[in-house]
């Protein structure tokens, strides 16, 4: 069975929730232009989530996408419409194409939606129990020739497999976040996969315009192996400069340097609320449980205790977690002590800027430089000030660098990663990151 | 040759700021003014230059799409939201697609020459920015063959069409020569915008200019031989000025100096559904061009200023060949050598042209006049050149070179 046959009934698991919708819009768009092309295949989209009000949300956002894709694809539209003589002007084409998108779709809240389904992407909650139930059902509902994809960032695939019954029949298939933007796809290929699901994945991310990376189906593969790792560091170092400066304090310092030294388009904490505490301790948990070596934090746990969760709202705002957020930007840092948030006015970062030191090119940020073609000579030659500077700023971020590079390169160690270029890989397309851990800047 | 029967003039010339991206206060997130916004403004700032209103005859507004952009029409009725002393007099729109401004002066010429009129108000308007660029793309192809040419053309309808003439062009003079001509045309469009308070490009802080006019264009996501530097802007905004007789403009209180007097003009149209005859000459262009200056009795030689209708870079490279300012395919080398530039032989679209203040298609024809006028009369202020010669010409030009107002205005 071709992939083509196989997108002729494809079905979402978790399809309203931040990564599924996500999937969602990448698969309808997929199956439009597809099902434009061959007029004669029937082509349907079986979106599952557990709420009505989710789904609905989801069919919005798919729709106004659509629209969105279709008028960046406006060429693509008009050499596919070009016999279609009721379809003139860009405006009609668009609106066809929405149509079209639409047609395939159909959304319900039981499994038994995907049971004539022949690829499954599961995007459920990252929870071990939740992921059990679904594959256990799947497994009975869908047909034996259906393969299963699914968005686990940590959960080792060997693991489900094994507890459902679907030995050779499931690949990792990990997104980033937001899906439809970011270009990586982490490919986890468990031992016993069918060699057609893995050329046929390979196919797919690129009819997708992903760009995959593999990596060893140990709990957290890349993406999370290092952004767990680098996590809990930034907590552990900001709790020791807490101990000095106070935990506003540090929690500014560290997000900051995070940031504005290491040239990233978050600081940790922004990171770490914008992904989900919540998800952030869930991976902890699972990744802690199969690799044994200590991945926990009880910050965090006291946190989520206090109700503090970050994440998002379901329109895409940032709700407030470690930082607080005004417009999408951080406007305060939450204080434990008092339950409240301080806000970040300009006399308190100016007082913190302050005692970091100055940056070592103030002009120079991550959205600045994403954008410049000269990045690379750019880059070794704002590492080569960082590395000559005396200041608690610049000996945090060579720390953070050299703490950063050491964890991808125990990911290669482990065998998680086949090579350093491909943590490098994760962390440019899937983190943003200008440049990997892995580099000779600050040798 | 046809003449004016008796002496015409402009006087009293205005128009907005031509909003849009490169506007700080433009954000298309955010509500915008309307038509009737524009059309006020502009006209109190026409009627402010003027003793009493009640002179004024008749009102015409040119405007091309506002049924569309803006679900509006009768604006004959709308424009007498200026004034209530423009009512129950006529009043009436004009469309030509992007000549409607010309048109618009046009027809004001024949109610004064008529003697039906001894002042007109004419008005051209037009607010686009209410839709996104690829469905203002469906609005202004409008002004091609829409039964024809619109299911086969581009996404980008006119730029499609004159990224074909640039490619023509190109294989006329040499893909390099003739893009070194848009950059430089481009260049030099931005540099004036940068001293005019109300164009579009007034902000662009671009370091190099030419590099940017240089880009490749990209044929995936755009066009085969344009890149969007090549384009003229996405506008809203209004034009106005006052055309009268003697007469006319003395019962205004209006001074010799104040007013601009129309020497001659070339108005027509050719076949719409037709292929221009030669992809690399604008062919309607050049004869109303030469009708104006026919009429003019004056040569290119004799104009100290040009206004023309740079919809596209190559729109404005072939114009210079239309006037006569270069031989057909010299326009490369024209521009190339600054023949348009502010300081040049034939300082060219001094206040950005379509390229840098913006492109209000409706009000396009009437700001040219008003740019002439201010040339001419020394109140372009920050962005006035020296006029060594006392004519000025404009070229209003609708659709692929199909309807065309030209003018000579003297001082």
């Amino acid at each position: 069975m071709d992939l083509n046959t196989r997108m002729q009934n494809v079905a979402v698991v978790g399809a309203a929730g931040k990564m599924g919708s996500g999937i969602a819009l990448l698969l309808a768009l997929e199956l439009a232009f597809r099902a434009l092309e061959n007029p004669r295949d029937t082509f349907v989209l079986s979106l599952i989530d557990t709420h009505d009000a989710g789904l609905q949300g989801l069919l919005r956002y798919v729709r106004d996408q659509a629209r969105k894709e279709g008028e960046r694809q406006v060429n693509r539209l008009r050499a596919l419409f070009r016999d279609r003589a009721d379809l003139v002007e860009n405006a009609e084409m668009v609106e066809a194409f929405v149509a079209e998108v639409m047609l395939h779709l159909r959304t319900g809240k039981t499994l038994a939606l995907a049971g004539d389904a022949l690829l499954v992407f599961e995007a459920a909650f990252e929870k071990e129990e939740v992921k059990f139930q679904i594959y256990n059902e799947l497994a009975v509902l869908c047909p034996p020739s259906a393969w299963f994809l699914t968005n686990t960032s940590s959960i080792p695939l060997h693991v489900l497999t094994d507890q459902c019954g679907i030995q050779g029949r499931m690949i990792g298939f990990h997104f980033y976040n937001p899906p439809a933007v970011q270009k990586l796809v982490e490919l986890i290929v468990p031992e016993g996969c069918d060699p057609e699901l893995v050329a046929a994945s390979e196919d797919l991310a690129l009819a997708l315009r992903k760009k995959t990376v593999p990596a060893r189906d140990i709990a957290g593969f890349i993406g999370n192996g290092h952004f767990m790792r680098d996590g809990l560091r930034c907590i552990r170092e900001m709790e020791h400069l807490a101990l000095d400066y106070g935990f506003v304090q540090a929690v500014y310092m560290v997000d900051k340097v995070s940031r504005d030294w290491l040239l990233r388009p978050m600081g940790m904490f922004q990171l770490i609320d914008y992904v989900g505490i919540d998800v952030f301790q869930l991976i902890l948990r699972v990744m802690d449980k199969y690799l044994q070596e200590g991945l926990h934090s009880d910050l965090v746990d006291t946190l989520l205790e206090m109700g503090v969760r970050g994440g998002q709202t379901s329109s895409g705002g940032q709700k407030d977690g470690f930082l607080r957020y005004d417009k999408g930007r951080p406007a305060g840092i939450f204080d434990p002590a008092t339950r409240e948030y301080v806000p970040m006015d300009p006399a308190f970062t100016a007082d913190l800027d302050g005692r970091l030191g100055p940056h070592p090119d103030p002009a120079l940020t991550w959205k600045a430089l994403s954008r410049d073609p000269g990045k690379e000579g750019r880059l070794r030659a704002y590492f080569a000030t960082l590395k000559g500077l005396d200041s608690l700023g610049a000996g945090m971020a060579r720390n953070h660098a050299e703490d950063s590079r050491e964890a991808a390169l125990d990911l290669v160690r482990q065998g998680v990663a086949a090579r350093a270029e491909d943590v490098n890989a994760v962390l440019t397309l899937g983190f943003f990151h200008l440049y990997g851990p892995v580099n000779d800047y600050l040798d | 040759m046809k003449t004016l029967r008796k002496p015409v003039y402009l006087a009293a010339g205005a128009y907005t700021t031509s909003l849009g991206t490169g506007r700080p206060e433009f954000n298309p997130r955010t509500p915008r003014p309307g038509l009737d916004h524009y059309i006020r403004q502009c006209g109190a700032a026409t009627l402010a230059q003027i003793g009493d209103p009640a002179a004024i005859d008749e009102s015409v507004i040119g405007n091309f799409m506002a049924a569309r952009f803006n679900r509006q029409g009768h604006l004959g009725s709308l424009l007498t939201i200026v004034h209530p002393a423009l009512e129950y007099k006529p009043s009436l729109r004009v469309e030509g697609a992007c000549a409607s401004g010309g048109l618009a002066l046009a027809s004001a010429v024949k109610s004064v020459l008529s003697g039906m009129a001894d002042v007109v108000l004419v008005m051209g308007v037009e607010v686009q920015n209410t839709v996104k660029a690829i469905y203002c793309a469906d609005y202004l192809a409008g002004a091609g063959w829409y039964d024809g040419e619109r299911k086969d053309g581009h996404a980008y309808f006119f730029p499609g069409k004159f990224s074909d003439r640039a490619g023509a062009y190109s294989a006329k003079v040499g893909p390099e020569k003739a893009r070194q001509a848009f950059a430089h045309w481009y260049r030099n469009a931005v540099e004036s915008a940068r001293l005019n308070p109300d164009a579009q490009e007034r902000f662009n802080t671009a370091a190099d200019l030419l590099a940017q006019g240089l880009t490749p264009p990209n044929p995936k996501g755009f066009t085969d031989h344009l890149n969007l530097y090549d384009c003229s802007k996405v506008s809203d905004g209004a034009a106005s000025i006052l055309v009268a007789s003697e007469e006319g403009w003395r019962r205004l209180g209006l001074a010799r100096e104040d007013v601009v007097e129309l020497a001659g003009y070339g108005q027509m149209a050719a076949n719409l559904t037709a292929p221009p005859p030669d992809l690399t000459e604008m062919t309607t262009c050049r004869r109303a061009a030469e009708q104006a200056m026919a009429m003019a009795g004056a040569g290119i030689g004799d104009m100290g200023v040009a206004e023309v209708h740079d919809c596209f870079t190559v729109s404005g490279v072939l114009l210079t060949e239309a006037l006569g300012m270069a031989p057909p395919g010299g326009g490369a080398d024209a521009v190339l050598e600054g023949l348009t530039r502010r300081d040049g032989r034939w300082p060219t679209n001094t206040g950005g042209g379509l390229v840098g203040y913006g492109h209000p298609t409706g009000a396009t024809g009437v700001r040219m006049a008003v740019d002439l006028w201010r040339q001419l009369t020394g109140r372009a202020a920050g962005y006035q050149v020296d006029v060594r010669k006392d004519h000025g010409i404009l070229v209003s030009m609708g659709g692929n070179d199909k309807t065309v107002v030209s003018m000579i205005l003297r001082r």
